[in-house]
């Protein structure tokens, strides 16, 4: 297990994370190169069916960053992030991938080493838990399915 | 015709004195028959429940026949809970059939409260409709439907329970008037702890006449100990027990003589109270004490009905 | 409105358990507002669906459509396209009413998933409650706009039973006691002596009886 090279997808709200890691980049900060970063408008808008495609596409975990609670540029988007979280988390318990892959972390902009700390610890953590049992079983082709009517 | 042995004893102006059985969760009718034969000398008649709080017992139309062969006079009570109209007509026609004179009309504890939580209830009509039903029964001689009976109708003393006890306090009386108005002609009450809010209960029933409309039999519970009693206060709904009972029964060497000497001295009480018909005696678990409560209330011995 | 709410994952899973390809069918009405079958719920519960699936090496494929209503044919219709062969089984997250409108027209298995609740309101964001009882025939005018069917626990008429206190229900100290609720309504419009009115048993004939009810309207029928 230890040279499992987690993949793992961080959901990075525009006015927090998404320029903490600005500035980690710019300090030369190390972080593991496993993270993919994704842009959000705001935390509140990483929705659950996001978190749980994630998966299904093959993350061995996910986090999502948001501004310190009371700082949310949208008010309140952070703690509706916390509450979807939640609730996907009780889901991936439900299905057996397990709650624990998926986390969430409140951060502001000018905090570029602390997004480089949570990348190390959630990266040690997925390491510690190994590869998604999504990734282990056979017939892992998604098959993208059209939506709207 | 009046063949309810209560409403004679009633209409004569004698103080009733009515007992409560709560037949047994399996098909063995000893205990009712053992209870009936204590009881039938020192109560008038025995309310037989009808599945109280929603527990499934032996029937209490069936249990009724026990306390007749036992030489008692049984007061049936029925909940709209588990049947509906034509159900309840049925069992109101059968249980005259068998000698049934007293019925207690009464919605019934929810399913929640008992051992089918799950069961679906009925509430078809509701206890004042079932009310109406009875007496359009025995005085017009129809059915709900209005159809006429062409035959033996069935003539019940009927009775009503009201709660002093449940809010809203003022509407309580204006819903036994809407009960007698209905056609109770007994009343049989909750049982009585908080006996200055029963006084105010009592009051209000005298200012509207409704003690001349019905009679009033005030319902009284003898508690076995403390915590008996801090179990109605905390968890009977519609229930008000004083912490005086609570430590009175606390600081007593006996609790079960304490217990009796509460009750005995609420029926002494009650009937001081203007308007108050009779007692009627819930033990609930603790049929024998019924005798001994009686007597010390100096209502022993009972009077005889031809 | 009717008020739904997602049966448990596994449970829908379990519904679903021999099929290759479903077709996972939202509904824009009803429960698209109370958050239990519009497109977004739809969305999740495929996802949902396909990584419980994925995880049991069972791969499973999806196809979401949210329909405007599933209880007007006009609407259902709008899924010819998608009933293909290959879906072995049609996930509707209507209320019961769109499941059966599903199995009607297609001759496919039809499996819910959700659970109908009740005709309610929201009462607060993300709470609903039940307020009709669908009774067939209102009397809020005798109650002061209070149902006494559906929000009294024994459906009384000529209430409160011996169970009321302190305004609650005796059945749950959270429920508030509907005929406490009539009472305090009553007295505050002056209309108590309206309470004295002894009500009738009421003709349940009109309600749940027999089949279904149906109402026709004469001057909105296109003859055929």
């Amino acid at each position: 297990m230890a040279d499992f090279e987690p993949k793992i997808i961080a959901f990075c709200c525009f006015y927090c994370a998404y320029s903490a890691a600005d500035l980690a980049g710019s300090m030369r900060l190390q972080y593991p190169a496993n993270i993919r970063v994704i842009e959000m408008p705001c935390s509140g808008k990483t929705d659950i069916r996001v978190l749980l495609e994630a998966f299904e596409d093959g993350a061995d975990g996910v986090y999502v960053l948001g501004c310190m609670e009371g700082d949310c540029h949208f008010l309140k988007g952070n703690f509706r992030a916390k509450r979807r979280v939640r609730e996907a988390k009780k889901i991936l318990d439900e299905i057996g991938i397990g709650g624990e892959r998926l986390e969430m972390y409140n951060l502001s902009a000018a905090m570029g080493p602390r997004f480089a700390e949570i990348a190390r610890e959630f990266t040690d953590h997925i390491r510690k838990l190994g590869p998604s049992p999504v990734k282990l079983k056979p017939g892992t082709a998604t098959e993208k399915a059209p939506t709207g009517q | 015709m009046v063949e309810s042995k209560i409403a004679k004893i009633l209409s004569k102006g004698q103080f009733l004195v009515s007992g409560e059985i709560g037949p047994p969760k399996h098909a063995d009718p000893s205990e009712i028959k053992k209870h009936a034969t204590l009881l039938k000398d020192y109560v008038d008649a025995m309310n037989l429940t009808d599945n109280q709080t929603a527990i499934v017992r032996l029937s209490s139309i069936a249990a009724g026949v026990h306390v007749l062969q036992a030489g008692g006079e049984p007061i049936i009570q029925m909940t709209v809970r588990d049947r509906n109209r034509i159900a309840i007509q049925s069992d109101l026609l059968g249980a005259y059939s068998l000698g049934m004179r007293n019925i207690l009309c009464l919605s019934g504890d929810h399913q929640s409260f008992g051992n089918h939580p799950t069961a679906k209830n009925v509430h078809d009509v509701d206890s004042l409709q079932l009310i109406r039903i009875v007496k359009d029964l025995r005085d017009e001689k129809k059915f709900a439907c209005g159809e006429e009976i062409k035959g033996q109708e069935p003539r019940f003393f009927i009775g009503a329970a009201a709660n002093p006890f449940a809010d809203p306090f003022e509407f309580r009386v204006m819903r036994l008037e809407k009960k007698i108005n209905a056609g109770a002609d007994f009343i049989q009450t909750q049982c009585i702890f908080d006996m200055e809010r029963f006084e105010r209960f009592m009051a209000l029933v005298r200012e509207r006449g409704l003690h001349k409309r019905a009679k009033i039999i005030a319902g009284v519970t003898p508690l076995k100990s403390a915590r008996a009693a801090k179990y109605m206060q905390q968890s009977v709904a519609g229930m008000i027990v004083p912490d005086e009972i609570i430590n009175r029964l606390e600081k007593a060497s006996d609790p079960k003589a304490e217990g009796v000497a509460i009750c005995v001295e609420q029926i002494k009480h009650l009937r001081t109270i203007e308007g108050v018909a009779g007692v009627h005696i819930m033990a609930v678990m603790w049929e024998d004490i019924i005798p001994t409560i009686v007597k010390e209330a100096g209502l022993y011995p009972r009077p005889k009905v031809e | 409105m009717i008020i739904a709410e997602g049966k448990p994952l596994v449970e829908v899973a379990g519904l679903i358990k021999d099929a290759k390809k479903v077709l996972v069918v939202g509904c824009g009405g009803c429960v698209t507002v109370c958050l239990a079958g519009g497109e977004k719920e739809t969305g999740i519960l495929a996802a949902e669906l396909r990584l419980l699936r994925k995880k049991e090496g069972n791969p499973l494929e999806t196809v979401e459509v949210t329909l405007t209503r599933q209880c007007d044919p006009e609407y259902v219709e709008m899924l010819n396209k998608y009933v293909t062969d290959d879906v072995d089984v049609i996930v509707s997250l209507a209320c019961g009413v769109g499941v059966q409108f599903l199995a009607e027209r297609y001759n496919k298995w039809v499996v819910p998933a959700l659970n109908t609740k009740f005709a309610g309101g929201t009462v607060a964001h993300g709470v609903w409650e039940e307020r009709c009882g669908l009774c067939g025939e209102c009397i809020l005018y005798k109650t002061g706009g209070i149902c006494p069917i559906i929000r009294c626990s024994k459906s009384i008429l000529n209430g409160p039973c011996g169970g009321s206190q302190g305004g609650k229900c005796e059945v749950n100290p959270e429920t508030p006691c509907a005929w406490q609720l009539i009472y305090d309504r009553m007295q505050a419009l002056g209309k108590l002596e309206l309470l004295m009115e002894i009500q009738p048993p009421k003709d349940w004939s009109k309600s749940r009886d027999g089949g279904p009810r149906k109402v026709v309207r004469e001057d909105v029928t296109i003859d055929g």
